[in-house]
């Protein structure tokens, strides 16, 4: 296999042409955004929680790369049906496998812009654990 | 009848001095279409700091003993070349710094917290780089000054009739712009800013890091106080910048660090300040990298800086004639006579980092980002954008190989 076909293998494709979960939701439990600012990729995420806080809707909406957006949109399919705490304790290496790709240390940062935001969505609104690595990574860097 | 020749810059000759272009990315050539974010460096760069480091080196302005005469010598020497090549009135008004960055960090501090208050307008503009930009949001925050840019118009050049609109605001006391943009490339009008500046009782910080290596620059035709350049950006090493500035200002401000070398006496009551420049640089400096700042400027003053402005002239046009061919690529910025040697393109449905990571597989080495100037990539509606800049050792058939590696680009994810 080339590189172009190890890295943007067709689900990624898929994905980045055909996003799953694609738009906000209005009104939402829980939303928040972050940005990459090495490289400018946007990304907002917006959550519905069920009984037992278990994500039943999520959408996204957001600009980048095709790494970045085709891992938010997988991502989006990934934690339906989970409870919040387990997004909240979910490692990357989880996301990472199902992206299935080599990444760079750069790239790496795009991949998992995604589930940086729904944690920080999560612990905003109900509390859950957010461990320091996420927090500092995805938090708004506003100059107030 | 004197003939006057047009000296013409030998590309091919001067490649031989950077061993970067020996090596193979991915079994390809090397093409490094990044120098607005850092040239390479040629030998003689790195063989003299090498020579330097080990027949020259200790701390500087201190010993009496020979080596410390020689270090301070090399030290002092490059202060007088990066003088000679802004034409700077004296080499008291220069000032090493870390990088640009700094140098405009300095100037914000140590002029800007002393002279802004309310009612006093910052005006900087929608070009700027974070350095010069970020640093005066923030004194004139910290001092309730109000923060003012000017705008671009839709090629990239600043609209200058909103000054008179500005100065009707509150009294204009910096303008703060870059020489050439390192996103566009846009050359822009500093001696009309600089006059205007003037007019209003204002002082004019120039970020020359994008100029300086690209063509010759004169503080003193340019009509500025203040002025900022990299060696980094020019063929010399990183970790060392300088900033030029008006010397009766200079004498007025307040130091910026504090520590050694910074001051004339020093009692549990009180300290008084070093002259000039020594009153700015607290601390050891970065003394080989300076040194290597000066061989750098004699490198590309040997090349000479018109010869140098010519050659990317001629890429910038053959680059924006060859992407004007492809109608899925949108370039941004002015004409190429009116730029400098920076071509910032997106293609139709792809990202900047994916064009970035793709061309990387065919030996290309371009940047995909913001560059540094987020409030421009929102005036231009993008997030950000792919962006080739040229240097000395650039030839065209690199941009032919850009070229080809975007119809590749466009094949695979377009």
């Amino acid at each position: 296999m080339n590189e172009f076909d190890q890295l943007y293998r067709e689900v990624i494709l898929d994905h980045y042409k055909n996003p799953r979960n694609h738009g906000l939701l209005d009104p939402a439990d829980a939303r928040a955004e972050g940005q990459n600012p090495l490289c400018g990729d946007e990304i907002t995420v917006s959550v519905r929680l069920g009984e037992g806080d278990v994500i039943e809707e999520v959408g996204f909406d957001g600009r980048g790369c095709a790494i970045s957006q085709a891992a938010t949109s997988m991502l989006t399919d990934l934690v339906k049906g989970k409870t919040a705490l387990e997004v909240a304790e979910m490692p990357k290496e989880a996301l990472l496998d199902e992206l299935g790709i080599p990444l760079t240390p750069v790239r790496l940062k795009c991949a998992i812009l995604g589930l940086g935001v729904i944690k920080v969505a999560l612990h905003k609104a109900k509390g859950t654990p957010l461990p320091e690595e996420w927090g500092t990574s995805t938090r708004d860097l506003v100059l107030d | 009848m004197a003939v006057t020749t047009q000296p013409k810059l030998d590309a091919q000759r001067i490649r031989a001095d950077f061993a970067y272009l020996e090596e193979l990315v991915n079994g390809k050539p090397f093409a490094y279409l990044d120098s607005a974010v850092s040239t390479q460096k040629p030998r003689q760069v790195l063989d003299a700091m090498r020579e330097f480091y080990e027949h020259s080196y200790t701390n500087v302005h201190r010993s009496v003993y020979r080596l410390a005469e020689r270090a301070t010598e090399g030290f002092e020497g490059a202060r007088q070349k990066v003088a000679a090549f802004v034409n700077a009135p004296s080499e008291r008004e220069v000032i090493f710094t870390r990088s640009s960055t700094e140098a405009l960090n300095l100037v914000a501090y140590a002029w800007g917290l002393d002279n802004l208050g309310k009612g006093d307008l910052v005006v900087v503009t929608e070009l700027e780089h974070h350095s010069n930009f970020v640093p005066w949001q923030y004194v004139a925050k910290r001092t309730g000054a109000t923060f003012r840019h000017i705008p671009i118009d839709d090629q990239g050049e600043l609209q200058l009739d909103v000054l008179d609109s500005l100065a009707r605001e509150g009294t204009v006391k910096v303008v703060a712009n870059n020489l050439v943009s390192n996103s566009l490339g846009t050359i822009n009008p500093v001696e009309k800013l600089a006059a205007w500046a003037h007019e209003q009782g204002a002082i004019m910080v120039v970020d020359a890091a994008q100029a300086a290596p690209h063509r010759p620059i004169d503080v003193q035709a340019l009509g500025c106080d203040f002025l900022a350049f990299s060696s980094h950006k020019m063929c010399g090493p990183s970790g060392v910048g300088a900033l030029w500035g008006r010397r009766e200002l200079l004498e007025e401000m307040s130091p910026f660090n504090l520590g050694g070398e910074m001051i004339r006496s020093v009692s549990i009551d009180k300290t008084t300040w070093n002259e000039l420049p020594y009153k700015f640089e607290a601390g050891t400096p970065a003394i080989a990298e300076a040194y290597g700042f000066g061989v750098a400027i004699d490198y590309i003053s040997e090349i000479g800086l018109e010869a140098i402005e010519r050659h990317e002239q001629e890429l910038v046009t053959y680059a924006m004639g060859r992407l004007a061919g492809l109608d899925w690529v949108t370039v941004y910025g002015p004409p190429a006579d009116r730029r400098a040697g920076i071509v910032s393109f997106n293609v139709d449905g792809v990202h900047p980092h994916d064009v970035s990571q793709l061309l990387d597989w065919e030996g290309i080495a371009v940047r995909g980002g913001h560059h540094c100037t987020q409030p421009l990539m929102t005036r231009l509606g993008v997030s950000a954008t792919t962006r080739a800049s040229f240097y000395v050792y650039t030839i065209p058939e690199e941009v032919d190989r850009l070229v080809d590696g975007l119809h590749k680009v466009k094949k695979s994810l377009g």
